[in-house]
């Protein structure tokens, strides 16, 4: 008890000490704490956290992000996977910095100025509360009714400070709009990012959503997607995970009559690393179709999670949801959970699902060597076949081909070890 | 100097002994088949000598080209001009053929002292090993022998052979699962590649295949070990015969009388 309200007691002090705001983002900011307060951090005894422990967040003293600091978002360049020629909104520790740039018609694009959609579509978890407590600068993404978004909206997020940074950003696709956001995390030192994205897609949108999380290996990264999807929309979310020190992203869509929904997921573990991905995809009417399929490679001392939870609600018939987790464990001390949850109540469905552990095969590997590659390139060559599907999904170019050369260099370094 | 030198070779899985004491010597340029029933142990020749480690040699030796074959890595046989093909060639979905085939030769070639190919020389060379080997240049862009048809693995097989021109070749059942006229193009392409410094060990169950390959011996497995040998002439008694003609069992076969 004494240890929580300590716990509460620090984010109090942070909490009164952030600038006053505009009554509509006050409004929140004050219920979401409340909420935070009486739930407070979930531990290892809650069903949804059982693999993965936050005490390491819930123990540190955090402090607000300094202000920019000039140069960083050029030291960050060189880490990130990023695209080019795209729309690019740069948040170092949480603030816009640089003007937002020239918006091709029917986009809306740079900080939220009033509530609208926002912190109605995601779960009101502990971690979601704690970034609405701290709702700064929201980056906003709005695509007009009908409106065919060619370019990529990218919103980079770089934190240069061992600090909490709340990112926070809501998309929002009109009906039969188009439109592609990519979200990259990037940073150094030892912070705390717990970033919520909210996107709403209207009927007939198709919405491409990516995330490539590549925050330092010191940081904490726990992260909140919710996508409410109208009739006939088709939304695919991409998640990479290749940074942090522990990971958490939550991501969850509800689908309506005719829906289409695509989640697919890759992440990348080394050393001590902890990456847990808890999904949720609720059919909610008929003739909706999801395909999940998320693909992680371990190695070291890492571990991984992975939890996809399908609802199919009584009037959701003719659902057609597959999903799919494999992993690829490259050390005997990695550890993988993967759970699939169905939650079905409808009789007149299809859902298949299905997770595999393995090694890299070895009759594949003495092939390759029996041609004269050598055994350290022919395991990285191997270890990237293995996450080349994911890498392939990815429409946007520039994005599909920085990730690319990152994950060649990434698994020459798995492969040396 | 003789190219490969294979004296007692012992060879055992998990607990099991498989090579039963294999005498084998091949001068460059040389052709041997070697036949056998089936479970004989004709791959796992192919497979020791290419470097496959589910497979324990616990006696013998093999000297090839002077060396201590078996001290050498997989891959740095493959570099010292050993290549076998697969009885079963592997699937490897997510890596092409294509990036595959460049990596191996200019591994391959760097060991040789030869310059590593830039992608234009290397496509230059592929496409002119692929008339030979009459193989679609479609295979390259796919992903290493995935969905690819039993045919198409084979001739594969060949195809990187043509590439990567090592000095000891292993066929493994190449001619197994290949119409007549398949046969002819794998065939032809192998002869293709016969050369006074080239020696070749052929695996295979049928008199046909060395109708094209015309071999300088031909060695019968059984049990895991090298039972008679001959010239090409003791295939057609083989063929005419049977192995019970030799007084071999064939375990497959007597399972299928009963
Ligand atoms: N990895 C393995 N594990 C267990 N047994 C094996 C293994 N590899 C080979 N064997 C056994 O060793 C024996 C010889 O097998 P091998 O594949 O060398 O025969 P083969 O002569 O090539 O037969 P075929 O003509 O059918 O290709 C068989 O009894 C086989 O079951
Ligand atoms: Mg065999």
């Amino acid at each position: 008890m004494t240890a929580v309200s300590e716990q509460i007691g620090n984010w109090l002090e942070l909490f009164t000490a952030q600038p006053p705001a505009e009554a509509w983002r006050k409004q929140l900011r004050d219920g979401a704490f409340e909420r935070f307060c009486a739930l407070g951090f979930p531990t290892t005894r809650d069903e949804e956290w059982r693999f993965t422990s936050v005490a390491p967040i819930a123990r540190t003293r955090w402090s607000e992000a300094p202000e920019a600091i000039a140069g960083s978002e050029r030291a960050a360049d060189a880490v990130a996977p990023w695209t080019t020629g795209g729309i690019r909104l740069v948040f170092v520790n949480g603030r816009l910095t640089g003007p937002v740039p020239a918006l091709p018609q029917g986009l809306e694009a740079g900080l939220l100025t009033e509530r609208s959609e926002l912190n109605l579509i995601v779960p009101k978890t502990a971690f979601v509360a704690l970034n609405t407590a701290f709702l700064g600068e929201v980056a906003w993404v709005k695509a007009a009714r009908g409106a065919v978004v060619e370019t990529p909206i990218h919103l980079v997020y770089i934190t240069t400070a061992d600090a909490y940074v709340a990112p926070r950003v809501l998309i929002q696709a009109g009906a039969d709009a188009h439109l592609t956001v990519v979200e990259s995390f990037v940073g150094t030192g030892a912070y705390f990012t717990n970033a919520v994205t909210e996107i709403a897609a209207g009927q007939g949108a198709v919405v491409d959503h990516y995330k490539v999380q590549c925050e330092s290996l010191d940081a904490y990264h726990i992260a909140a997607l919710g996508a409410r999807l109208g009739q006939s929309a088709n939304f695919r979310t991409h998640s990479i995970s290749l940074g942090g020190k522990l990971v958490r992203n939550d991501i969850g869509a509800v689908l309506s009559e005719g829906t289409e929904a695509t989640l697919n997921g890759l992440y990348i573990v080394n050393g001590s690393q902890h990456v847990d991905n808890h999904t949720t995809i609720d059919h909610a009417k008929p003739h909706g179709t999801s395909h999940e399929l998320y693909k992680g490679i371990l190695d070291g001392e890492s571990g991984a999670v992975f939890n996809g939870k399908i609802i199919v609600r009584q009037d959701a018939q003719k659902t057609d949801s597959k999903q799919t987790n494999k992993n690829l464990v490259l050390s005997d001390n990695s550890v993988v959970n993967t759970k699939p949850e169905l939650q079905i109540w409808a009789d007149d469905v299809r859902c298949t699902h299905g997770a595999t552990i393995g090694q890299l095969d070895a009759e594949a590997l003495f092939y390759l060597q029996s041609r004269g590659i050598g055994r350290k390139e022919a395991r990285s060559l191997l270890t990237y076949a293995f996450a080349e599907d994911i890498v392939d999904r990815i429409k946007v170019e520039s994005l599909r081909d920085s990730l690319e050369k990152v994950l060649f260099e990434k698994f020459h370094e798995h492969a040396d070890q | 100097m003789s190219l490969l030198e294979i004296k007692n070779l012992h060879a055992t899985v998990g607990d099991r002994e498989i090579l039963k004491g294999i005498d084998l010597t091949i001068d460059a340029g040389e052709v041997h088949a070697i036949m056998g029933p089936n479970g004989s142990g004709k791959s796992t020749l192919a497979q020791v000598l290419a470097g496959r480690d589910i497979y324990r040699v616990t006696e013998g030796e093999i000297v090839y080209d002077g060396q201590n074959l078996l001290d050498l890595s997989p891959e740095d046989r493959a570099r010292a001009g050993i290549f076998l093909a697969f009885q079963y060639p592997v699937e490897i979905p997510g890596v092409s053929n294509m990036y595959f085939l460049k990596a191996a030769l200019n591994t391959v070639r760097k060991a040789r002292g030869l310059e590593e190919l830039d992608a234009m020389d290397f496509l230059a060379l592929v496409k002119e090993k692929l008339k030979i080997m009459d193989v679609d240049q479609n295979l390259l862009n796919r992903p290493v022998n995935t969905g690819f048809s039993g045919g198409e693995k084979k001739r594969n097989e060949i195809f990187q052979m043509a590439v990567l021109e090592p000095k000891l070749a292993v066929l493994d059942e190449t001619d197994s699962g290949l119409d007549i006229d398949a046969l002819r193009i794998v065939a032809a392409g192998v002869n293709a590649l016969r050369d006074p410094r080239r020696s070749m060990i052929v695996v295979t169950h049928y008199q046909r295949l060395l109708n094209y390959i015309v071999p300088d011996f031909v060695h019968v497995l059984s049990e895991g070990r090298i039972v008679k040998s001959g010239g090409k002439e003791l295939a057609l008694v083989l063929e005419e015969k049977g192995y019970a003609g030799l007084g071999i069992e064939d375990a497959e076969e007597e399972v299928a009388r009963v």
